[in-house]
């Protein structure tokens, strides 16, 4: 049962269909509210609203870009030294996480942070209108890769797991009760915990607002975003993602993802080819890297 | 009771004693030796607080801003490339009236690597809000600690204050320093307000144009409200520990002087015994030491300067402009000032240079 309550208001300054804010709406309930939200700038620093308004009902410190991480860190010794019994979680896109944020989220997972940072991937500064991030895929067009991108994304699951946190989880926008039941189990763990959400964005992936879920199912369904856990750095697929490598669902057409966005409009043969190669490449190396991958 | 203590060593006793709760330290030269301490007194159990131990500056400052907001009294110390480092989040400290104290052992930046004594690291963060305190000697770095979170924490105030000190030449040098306990004068922290799953609500959001404007001007006033505290925070510090510390400025036989030296930082003690060679010499000079760089004391200052030749020592060199400190108070004064720019990047002052200076000087304006 997915809580009632809801902790982030409608009617709030998101665009229609954000699954940044369909996908905080989950974790809040998740988490029952017991929680303080650590926001760098990001689209959620705007869509909570202006001063003196917020359409967030959890206590939100919103802090600068590269900070999150270490901000938490602050706050979380506070909340701890009077005794509130809540989590600390870093709420950040992938410009805050996987760029700018990177050495301030690898210094507090090192350090073995109690937090919970959660990142909502939508593969580019959404909030800037639409540019290149460290997690834009190969291909896609943004506003400064107008010939859409020549380097792959780095996986920053991969950079978090050599840190040796206990609890690891991706998740989609596609799948909000997967998201939820992450939520919850990261909830049993102590120290850092990371959860990276593939957040399809609908004017940035030139797609349709009411796709978002639609789009955020398909990135699954074509291995082109991977669901699993890993718990003390043992890796379990979950989801779609574990029927694909069961070998009971048949991985879809990558076409049939590429397609539905018009970010990936002008890519040649070429570019799909190679976008191919990298998705087998993914799937192998996570396949490879546990023999009991699937339990 | 006396103990014989370096600056830094001195600083992180002034922590200590003033209970502060959480520390978030990254290591530079010549100011790690104060959270190297810190990092021992916590280890050995004779202070009670977190010590994190960031991977940057940037962080330090992050971290510290966080647990301010939760409500602790946070300290940190930093220098140089690694005060230019944290730029960013000094800004966020001021504007989110976060009352973090940090001491800043002044030291030149590069590159051409310089470890050495400049105080262009602290003075180009001049804007940025915070208090900013200049000490003499290792015993004023005790007492301006404390006093320092005095002042930030104040309801009046509540903004980050910096205490700076000369690199090496105050930092590392020992002397004899009085480390009285600071019960009834600082007490555990009570904050005016602070993060708590309680009482939710939205910090730092989105803000329109007439809320930040009024935003950054409580942010003036507060420096205005500082001013007038400080005498009463002199007396109260007096009052706990017997020892009266000027924290605005200090004078030095300026009353019948015709010509005042303005500096900050060791070179203003050494300009103390410089003034006393020209006055062996019969030149009428006195020594106003500006303790309180931010606020600036700009009332006092035009009162006090206002019939006198002034001639002012900086210990940095801001290209195209000459001496931060020359540039404040010429403007302060509206009139013609002399400027000595002397030990920048850790040159070596001493008093009788102090002296053949200010003789040039007096020699090429006339008596």
């Amino acid at each position: 049962m997915i809580e009632i309550e809801e902790y982030i208001l409608p009617g709030n300054a998101a665009c229609q269909g954000c699954p940044s804010t369909m996908c905080l709406r989950i974790v809040l309930k998740a988490l029952k509210g017991k929680a303080v939200l650590v926001v760098p700038a990001s689209c959620t620093s705007v869509y909570m609203g202006a001063y003196p308004n917020t359409a967030i009902k959890v206590p939100v410190f919103n802090c600068a870009f590269a900070s999150a991480a270490a901000t938490a860190t602050g706050i979380k010794a506070a909340l701890d030294f009077y005794n509130e019994d809540c989590e600390v979680v870093v709420w950040a896109g992938d410009g805050g996480t996987y760029d700018i944020g990177l050495q301030a989220l690898s210094g507090a997972a090192e350090r073995g942070e109690n937090m919970i940072y959660i990142c909502y991937n939508n593969e580019m500064y959404s909030n800037t209108g639409i540019q290149r991030s460290g997690a834009t895929p190969y291909g896609a067009w943004t506003n400064t890769t107008v010939s859409g991108k020549r380097e792959h994304r780095k996986d920053i699951s991969e950079i978090l797991l050599s840190h040796n946190i206990p609890y690891l989880a991706t998740a989609s926008a596609g799948y909000l009760r997967d998201l939820y039941k992450k939520v919850k189990r990261a909830l049993k763990f102590e120290g850092f915990r990371y959860i990276e959400i593939l957040a399809p964005c609908p004017p940035g992936w030139k797609f349709p607002m009411n796709k978002t879920v639609e789009i955020g199912k398909l990135a699954v369904e074509s291995g082109m975003w991977i669901l699993y856990e890993a718990i003390n750095g043992r890796i379990r697929l979950t989801g779609i993602s574990k029927l694909i490598a069961e070998g009971k669902k048949k991985m879809r057409d990558l076409r049939d993802y590429l397609k539905a966005q018009g970010r990936f409009a002008n890519i040649s043969e070429e570019d799909l080819a190679e976008i191919e190669r990298y998705r087998n490449k993914r799937w192998k190396k996570l396949l490879d890297s546990n023999s009991k991958l699937v339990d | 009771m006396y103990k014989v203590l370096t600056g830094n060593e001195a600083a992180a006793y002034a922590a200590m004693n003033c209970k502060v709760r959480f520390v978030a330290a990254y290591p530079i030269t010549p100011a790690t030796s104060v959270v190297e301490m810190l990092s021992r007194f916590i280890d050995e159990g004779r202070m009670k607080a977190k010590f994190v131990h960031v991977e940057s500056e940037h962080s330090a400052m992050a971290a510290c801003i966080g647990a301010s907001a939760g409500g602790l009294r946070v300290f940190t110390a930093t220098s140089s490339q690694g005060l230019a480092y944290m730029h960013e989040m000094l800004h966020w400290a001021a504007n989110a009236r976060t009352p973090v104290v940090m001491t800043v052992a002044n030291r030149a930046l590069a590159p051409g690597w310089n470890i050495w004594a400049d105080q262009s690291d602290s003075l180009s963060q001049r804007d940025t809000g915070w208090l900013q305190f200049y000490c003499g000697n290792v015993q004023e770095i005790y007492d301006t600690i404390a006093m320092a979170y005095r002042i930030a924490e104040s309801k009046e105030v509540m903004l980050p204050a910096m205490v700076c000190y000369d690199g090496f030449v105050l930092s590392h040098v020992a002397s004899p320093v009085e480390v009285p306990p600071l019960n009834g004068f600082i007490d555990e922290y009570e904050p005016q307000w602070r993060i708590s799953i309680d009482n939710p609500f939205t910090h730092g959001n989105v803000c329109s144009p007439e809320y930040y404007f009024s935003l950054r001007k409580s942010v003036h006033k507060a420096h205005e409200k500082a001013l007038k505290i400080i005498p009463k925070i002199e007396q109260e510090f007096f009052e706990c520990t017997g020892r009266y510390t000027t924290l605005l400025y200090d004078t030095y036989k300026i009353e019948d002087a015709k010509r005042v030296i303005v500096a900050m930082g060791a070179i203003a003690m050494e300009a103390k015994i410089a003034v006393d060679i020209l006055r062996k010499r019969g030149e009428k000079v006195g020594l106003l030491r500006l303790r309180s760089f931010r606020p600036f004391p700009v009332k006092s200052l035009r009162s006090i300067l206002v019939d006198k030749e002034v001639c002012v020592i900086d210990r940095n060199l801001i290209p195209g402009v000459g001496g931060v400190l020359h540039q404040e108070i010429t403007a302060s004064l509206k009139k013609d000032v002399d400027s000595l720019i002397l030990g920048v990047g850790g040159a070596d002052v001493t008093a009788e240079m102090i002296a053949k200076n200010v003789g040039r000087l007096i020699l090429e304006v006339g008596r």
